[in-house]
C-alpha cells in the first residue's frame, strides 16, 4: 500500500529527513512515535503533498505507483488522507459546503458517469456520521473549524475522514488536547472506519503519547529521531517507550 | 459555492453565459458621434433645452457649472490628474423616444441585444418588480406593478420627474449632495442626465427590491446619472443598482450621484454591484439623510474601473437614527479601488456599523478611506467599524486610511482592522480534502467576502460570485 523508500526531505535548505524507510500493508496500522523536531509531522506533511517541503532523494509509492509528482488534491482523490494536528480554520464557508463539495470532487474521481450527489442525500450521510461522533449537528452549518475547541476541530477531522472514506489514514496528533471522553470517541471514530472498510484501510497514527495507543492497536510502532527510523517494534514495543522515554534509544 | 444553486433553484443567474469579454465588449453606436466633447455654458444649456426642462433646473445646472471653475480637484486620494474633461463627452442620447418605453417590446433591438447579454428581461421576469435601465445619458426601460403605483408609489427615469413630479424634485434635488460640495459633484450637478427618482410615500412598505440597470456605452462618453430617492416617514423601501461597462480605448469618467431622503422611523437599503470597465473613473457620490428613528442600510460591491473613489455618506440627523455599511471592493491588475464610507452623528443616540473585506490581486491596490465624525450634539454615540482586506499575492497593495474625530465624550467607537494574505497552509488545507488549488483558492475568497455577499438578493449574490470567479481567473485585466 504505502511504501516509502530513502526518503531525504529538506525545508528551506535544511534537511529534515534521512533516509527515512517505512513499508505499510493493507490493513496495518503503524504508529510513529518520537521526540518533537524528530520528524514526525515533516513525514506526515510529505506524504500528503505539502508545497513547502522538498524531496531531495527517494521515493514515495503508493499502491506501487510513485506519487511524488501529484499534487495533495490528487494524493487526497486516490485515498490518501491526513488529520491535521492543527487543522485549519476557514471563515465563510461551513463544514457542511466544504464537505459536500470535497465529497463530489471524490465521488467523481471514483464514478466520473454519475451525476452529483443530491444535497439532501448528503446531509443525511453527514448527519448520520455526525451522531456517531457526538457531534452537535449544528457544527455542520458552522464556518470551517471557526471557533471550534481543540476537540471539537480533532472531531472535525475525524468527521472528514469519515466522509471521504480513504484507504490510508495518517492521524497527526489526533490525541494532542483531547480529553479521555473525546479520544474514546475519536478513537471509536478511527475504528468504526477502518471496520467499514473491511479492514482494508491502514493507517500511520503519530504521536508523541501512547495513550491513544490503548484504543487503536497498532500492528508496528517505530521511532523517528533525527530525520530517522532508529527503532521498530510490534504493539508492546509501545510499552516500553512510554516507561524507558525516548533518550536511551 | 455550488450549494447556493442547489438549495435555492433560483432562475437563472443574471451573470452565467458571460465571460469578461461581454463586459469589456462594445455595441456600435452612431448616435453619439454628433455630440461634442468638453465642457462649456452651450452645451449645459444645450442639455436642458433638449430635455424640455423647467428654468429652475436650468438655473441650477448654470450655478454648478460656475462651481465647476472655482473648485479644484481633491488634492488626497488617488491620482486623478490625467482625467482630461476635454476629451469626454458630457452628453449623449440613446432613446429616442422621452421618458422610455412602455414594454420591452418597443426597445430597439440593438439596445435589446445589449440587454439581453446583461440578462435583465430574466431578472425581470425572476423577481423584481420593477426595472429602470440606463442606456447612456437616457433611461429608456422601466416599469412598475400596478400595485406600487395605486399605493402611490413612484418610480421612473428622473427626466421625467422633473416634468411629472416638480413639487418633489425641486424640494429634494441636491439638497443631500449640493452641487458646490466637490468638483464632481459640481460637473454632475452641469451636466447630470437620467437616472432614477424613487419616492415612497408614508407609512408604505414595499417588500420587493425594486432594480435599476446602468449601462455605459459609448466612446469617451460620461456618465452622470441621478439616483434621487425620497422614503417618507414609516415606510420601507430596497433598491438596487447594477453598473456594467464594455471596454474602450480612453478614460471616461463616471460621476453618479445619489442621494437618499430617509424620514422618521423609516427604514431603506441600497444596494450596488459596479463593474465598469478598466479604463473608468468612478468617481462616485453616494450620502443619505436619516431622520429620528430611521434607518439606513447600504450595501455595494465594487469591481472593474481604473479608478474608483466612492464613500457612501450616511448623515444620522435624527435622534435614534442608525446606519449599516457593507462593502466589498475588488482591485484587479491596474486598478484602484479607493473605497470606504463616512457617518456623520448628529443626533442623540445614534448608532453605526461599518463592515469593508477589500480583495487586491495582480498588482491591484485598494483602500480603505473613512470617515467618522461624531457631533458635540450626539450624546450616546455608538459606532463599530470593521475593515479586513485580503491580499492574493505579494504585488498587490491594501490600505486604511480612517479618519475618527469624536466631539462627544459619551460615544463608544470601536475601530479595528485586519490585513490577511492566501495562505499557503490554509490552501494546503482545503486541496488535501480533494479539492484542486484554484477551487481551494476561489472558496477562501468567497468565504471571505460570503458575509456581504449573503446580505445581496439572490440573483446578485450568485452574479458576484461569478464576477469574482472571473476576476480570479483572468489574472491579467
Amino acid at each position: 500500500m504505502l511504501e516509502i523508500k530513502n526518503l531525504h526531505v529538506s525545508v528551506d535548505g535544511k534537511s529534515v529527513l534521512n533516509g527515512v524507510n517505512l513499508t505499510i500493508n493493507p490493513g496495518e496500522i503503524h504508529a510513529l512515535m518520537g521526540p518533537n523536531g524528530g520528524g514526525k509531522s515533516t513525514l506526515s506533511n510529505i506524504i500528503m503533498g505539502h508545497p513547502k517541503y522538498t524531496v531531495t532523494d527517494g521515493d514515495i509509492l503508493f499502491n506501487g505507483e510513485s506519487i511524488l509528482d501529484t499534487e495533495p488534491h490528487e494524493r487526497s482523490l486516490i485515498g490518501i488522507f491526513m488529520a491535521f494536528q492543527y487543522p485549519k480554520e476557514i471563515p465563510g464557508i461551513t463544514l457542511e459546503e466544504f464537505l459536500l463539495a470535497a465529497y463530489r470532487a471524490k465521488q467523481k474521481h471514483l464514478h466520473p458517469d454519475k451525476p452529483p450527489v443530491l444535497v439532501f442525500r448528503f446531509k443525511k450521510m453527514l448527519r448520520e456520521l455526525m451522531d456517531k461522533l457526538n457531534m452537535d449537528e449544528k457544527f455542520s452549518s458552522r464556518y470551517l473549524n471557526k471557533g471550534f475547541s481543540g476537540g471539537e476541530k480533532k472531531k472535525s477531522e475525524i468527521l472528514q475522514m469519515a466522509v471521504l472514506k480513504p484507504e490510508f489514514a495518517i492521524l497527526d496528533e489526533t490525541d494532542s488536547g483531547l480529553d479521555v471522553d473525546a479520544l474514546k470517541i475519536v478513537s471509536q471514530g478511527i475504528s468504526d472506519i477502518q471496520k467499514e472498510s473491511g479492514g482494508n484501510m491502514s493507517g500511520l497514527i503519530v504521536t508523541h503519547y501512547t495513550r491513544i495507543l490503548k484504543y487503536i492497536k497498532p500492528d508496528k510502532v517505530h521511532v523517528l529521531k533525527k530525520g530517522k527510523i532508529i527503532k521498530s517494534g510490534g504493539r508492546e514495543f509501545a510499552n516500553e517507550l512510554s516507561i524507558s522515554g525516548y533518550e536511551n534509544i | 459555492m455550488n450549494t447556493i444553486n442547489q438549495k435555492h433553484q433560483p432562475a437563472k443567474p443574471i451573470f452565467s453565459d458571460l465571460s469578461r469579454e461581454t463586459f469589456d465588449h462594445k455595441n456600435q453606436s452612431d448616435y453619439i458621434k454628433k455630440f461634442r466633447k468638453g465642457l462649456s455654458k452651450d452645451l449645459i444649456e444645450f442639455i436642458s433645452k433638449d430635455k424640455d426642462e423647467p428654468d429652475w433646473m436650468l438655473a441650477h445646472r448654470i450655478r454648478a457649472y460656475d462651481y465647476i471653475q472655482t473648485i479644484p480637484l481633491p488634492k488626497w486620494g488617488p491620482d486623478i490628474s490625467h482625467l482630461n474633461f476635454d476629451e469626454i463627452c458630457f452628453f449623449a442620447k440613446a432613446a429616442d423616444k422621452k421618458g422610455g418605453y412602455e414594454s420591452w417590446e418597443e426597445v430597439p433591438q440593438d439596445i435589446k441585444y445589449t440587454f439581453e447579454r446583461l440578462g435583465i428581461p430574466e431578472a425581470e421576469r425572476a423577481v423584481l418588480a420593477g426595472v429602470g435601465a440606463q442606456y447612456e445619458s437616457e433611461a429608456i426601460y422601466h416599469s412598475l406593478e400596478k400595485e406600487l403605483t395605486d399605493q402611490g408609489v413612484i418610480f421612473c427615469d428622473l427626466d421625467v420627474a422633473v416634468h411629472d413630479h416638480p413639487e418633489l424634485v425641486k424640494k429634494y434635488f441636491m439638497k443631500c449632495v449640493p452641487a458646490n460640495d466637490h468638483k464632481f459633484a459640481a460637473v454632475h450637478g452641469a451636466v447630470w442626465s437620467g437616472g432614477t427618482f424613487l419616492y415612497i410615500p408614508k407609512g408604505v412598505k414595499v417588500e420587493k427590491p425594486l432594480q435599476s440597470y446602468f449601462r455605459m456605452n459609448a466612446m469617451n462618453m460620461g456618465q452622470f446619472e441621478h439616483t434621487l430617492i425620497i422614503i417618507e416617514d414609516d415606510a420601507e423601501g430596497h433598491y438596487i443598482e447594477g453598473c456594467s461597462a464594455p471596454k474602450y480605448g480612453s478614460q471616461a469618467l463616471h460621476a453618479g450621484c445619489v442621494e437618499i431622503f430617509v424620514g422618521e422611523g423609516a427604514k431603506f437599503r441600497y444596494s450596488s454591484v459596479e463593474n465598469w470597465s478598466r479604463d473608468t473613473y468612478n468617481l462616485n457620490t453616494k450620502r443619505a439623510v436619516i431622520e429620528k428613528d430611521g434607518t439606513m442600510e447600504w450595501v455595494g460591491g465594487n469591481m472593474g474601473s481604473g479608478v474608483t473613489m466612492l464613500y457612501p455618506c450616511s448623515i444620522l440627523k435624527g435622534d435614534g437614527s442608525s446606519s449599516d455599511h457593507l462593502g466589498i471592493a475588488f482591485a484587479n491588475t491596474r486598478q484602484i479601488q479607493d473605497t470606504g464610507a463616512k457617518v456623520y452623528h448628529i443626533g442623540k443616540n445614534t448608532s453605526s456599523r461599518i463592515t469593508m473585506k477589500s480583495l487586491s490581486k495582480g498588482g491591484g491596490q485598494s483602500v480603505y478611506r473613512g470617515v467618522l465624525h461624531v457631533a458635540k450634539s450626539a450624546d450616546n454615540a455608538i459606532s463599530q467599524v470593521e475593515c479586513d482586506a485580503l491580499i492574493l499575492d505579494p504585488e498587490s497593495i491594501s490600505d486604511t486610511i480612517p479618519d475618527i474625530k469624536a466631539d462627544n465624550h459619551t460615544a463608544t467607537i470601536n475601530h479595528e482592522a485586519r490585513v490577511g494574505r492566501l495562505n499557503e497552509e490554509d490552501i494546503f488545507y482545503l486541496t488535501s480534502r480533494g479539492i484542486p488549488k484554484e477551487q481551494a483558492e476561489a472558496m477562501i475568497v468567497n468565504g471571505f467576502i460570503n458575509p456581504i455577499v449573503r446580505e445581496l438578493p439572490l440573483e446578485y449574490a450568485v452574479e458576484m460570485n461569478r464576477l469574482i470567479e472571473l476576476e480570479m481567473e483572468n489574472s491579467v485585466g
